[in-house]
């Protein structure tokens, strides 16, 4: 988990953390690179549809900054991908340019991951994790679930690392 | 006031009631809630974005989340446009309609 170092946001992950980090990082860079459609309801979630009653209107103005957002959301989990120790455990040290990208990057793997989890309002995640293991310890969404919670527990660890914004 | 040698026309003022063409109206930008994103992430990006104070943000991020929805910022429509647009790349839902 992340803490405040002088100007900087540290935090000492260990191999796993390392592991999950680099797969959902790499996950959404796929997500972006590998052939993007609409109707995905991941690709819906990450790119909305700015005027949801007039589908021409925002079909014309993805066509003009859908790129740009792509471009940024890569860019921002190559930010992960660049700070993270290339093998093995390590500490990670971020500025806060670099600790704005990955609050950015972690909720674009959040937002995909909660979407193929059906996270909802109301969704309790240790209900959801306990009744999981119940069905299958060794299940994909067992394995998911956890991440996605881990995930959270990052991103507002990192946010409670920022420098206040003035 | 002297006696004028002329009699003067005074300007008849008309009140303007020139229609407001229906373009003129402002647009806002409005976040919707959803149940992945954090709210002190939502905070966070309409301070950031936005230069709202942390009273304003959390307030708004509020209005987001016990409301469904929240106006974050109103004006032109291509300005609108840009609003949205960048708060989709910090991953909020956000649209554009008619103030």
């Amino acid at each position: 988990m992340f803490r405040r170092k002088g100007s900087q946001c540290v935090a000492d992950f260990a191999v796993d953390e390392v592991r999950v980090l680099r797969k959902v990082a790499g996950e959404v860079v796929a997500l972006m690179t590998d052939g993007m459609e609409h109707g995905d309801p991941v690709v819906d979630r990450l790119f909305p549809d700015i005027y949801p009653d007039r589908p021409d209107d925002s079909a014309e103005f993805r066509l003009y900054t859908e790129g740009d957002l792509q471009t940024g959301k890569i860019d921002q989990a190559g930010a992960i991908l660049a700070a993270l120790p290339d093998e093995g455990e390590g500490e990670v040290r971020l500025d806060g340019e670099a600790a704005e990208a990955w609050l950015r990057a972690i909720n674009d793997a959040r937002l995909a991951m909660g979407i193929r989890l059906d996270i909802q309002a109301d969704t309790d995640l240790s209900t959801e994790l306990d009744e999981a293991i119940m069905l299958d310890p060794g299940s994909s969404r067992v394995f998911q679930l956890s991440v996605y919670a881990y995930l959270g527990y990052l991103q507002e660890s990192l946010l409670n690392a920022l420098p206040e914004i003035e | 006031m002297g006696s004028m040698a002329l009699p003067q026309v005074v300007p008849v003022e008309t009140p303007e009631v020139e229609e407001e063409p229906a373009d003129d109206r402002p647009w806002v930008t409005i976040v919707w809630d959803d149940p992945v994103n954090l709210m002190s992430y939502v905070t966070w990006v309409f301070q950031k974005l936005f230069g709202y104070s942390r009273e304003t943000a959390e307030k708004l991020m509020m209005d987001v989340h016990v409301k469904g929805k929240a106006v974050v910022s109103t004006g032109a429509r291509e300005r609108m446009e840009m609003d949205a647009n960048q708060l989709h790349g910090y991953g909020l839902w956000a649209t554009v309609d008619r103030a």
